[in-house]
């Protein structure tokens, strides 16, 4: 008697169980209300920000973004788009940032006379910026914000 | 005598064609003995109407996209890099096909430059770009042709459409208005100065001034 009641208990928490996990559905802000098992609509594609101003940096060691559009640039083997504005000699007529130092170097820190072929792909760190609200929400808080809160390990 | 029953030497090749020449000569200044006036003034307009609009025809036959995409060395090279670009696909729907960029559209710009692509028919016959391969090795020469051509005309072919005049730099990225402002306006640099590559990939662009 014991034991069918258990199994009786069992099967209903079992059957309450795997109903709560069909009807759960998972909402993210990269996913949409999609369920797992679909695919969502795609997003409409959004506008490229397009201007000449800089972007504050949010650690000192941060690739800067690019402010700007690069719609069809050509980075490759043949030629570079982006050098025919921030090369050294280009940025006169450009009035554009010059590619940093640390880009001449080669592997032992030498440096080069002209952009170090492994630093010669700027889109694998710089990358253009979407006019977008994040998707999905961020915290981060930089380092100057942090030493000036008043909390333990802030500033006094 | 032998040399006697001989037949006199028939003329030279140069000396019976200046006879049919005189020959011809004769006839066209002779009076018509059949057509009347009236009749050969208005034959003659017919045939000119209909010689010159065949000419136009056959000249604007191969001023087409579909004739420049008809040999495989434009189709998979220049063509199917143009469709990626701004040229071949934007927001207005307007595209510029091949003519408008690489043929003037002024007749006489025209016909000189139909009468140098003779060289290039040339080229597809003996097949001198007609692999990938050849074509790559071939890249920078036939692009600094072109941006001779560009850099000579002031650019010509872009401000068929593009006009200094109509251009409205207020709506345009700030990179952009500063710059159309400096070089553009001023006279300093033409289109094609800053905008290579803007149509199809770029060869090695090593020694070419402003790049790397």
């Amino acid at each position: 008697m014991k034991t069918k009641l258990g199994i009786v208990l069992l099967a209903a928490v079992l059957a309450a169980g795997s109903g709560s996990l069909v009807a759960e559905t998972l909402t993210s802000g990269l996913r949409g209300p999609a369920p797992l098992n679909d695919e969502g609509p795609a997003p409409p594609m959004t506008p490229m920000r397009n201007t000449a101003e800089k972007e504050v940096r949010n650690y000192p060691e941060q690739p800067p973004v690019i402010p700007h559009s690069i719609d069809g640039y050509q980075i490759d083997l043949q030629s570079n788009k982006c050098l025919s504005c921030h090369a050294r000699a280009r940025t006169a007529e450009s009035q554009a940032p010059m590619v940093s130092i640390t880009h001449f170097m080669d592997r032992d820190g030498q440096f080069l006379a002209s952009v170090s072929p492994r630093r010669f792909f700027c889109t694998e760190c710089h990358v253009p910026q979407n006019v977008t609200n994040p998707p999905v929400s961020n915290d981060f808080v930089d380092i100057d914000t942090m030493l000036s809160r008043a909390s333990p390990g802030g500033r006094r | 005598m032998s040399t006697l029953d001989k037949p006199a030497p028939r003329p030279g090749f140069f000396r019976r064609a200046w006879q049919f020449v005189l020959e011809l000569w004769d006839v066209m200044i002779k009076p018509s003995s059949v057509f009347g006036l009236g009749v050969l003034v208005l034959a003659g307009f017919v045939a000119g109407v209909i010689f010159w609009g065949g000419f136009n025809t056959a000249l604007e036959l191969t001023n087409t996209e579909k004739f420049c995409t008809g040999c495989h060395e434009m189709r998979d090279n220049v063509f199917s890099e143009l469709k990626s670009t701004i040229h071949f696909t934007n927001r207005s729907g307007v595209r510029a096909s091949c003519p408008d960029c690489h043929v003037p559209h002024n007749w006489t710009d025209k016909i000189a430059r139909k009468m140098q692509a003779s060289k290039e028919v040339w080229g597809h016959l003996f097949g001198v770009i007609n692999t990938r391969e050849k074509f790559v090795d071939h890249r920078l020469e036939l692009a600094l042709h072109e941006w001779a051509r560009f850099k000579a005309n002031d650019s010509l072919e872009c401000r068929n459409c593009h006009s200094a005049q109509s251009m409205d730099i207020t709506k345009q990225s700030p990179r952009a208005s500063a710059a159309h402002e400096r070089f553009l306006f001023t006279g300093e640099k033409t289109c094609i100065d800053c905008h290579k590559g803007i149509a199809h990939h770029l060869p090695d662009m090593r020694g070419v001034p402003g790049w790397q």
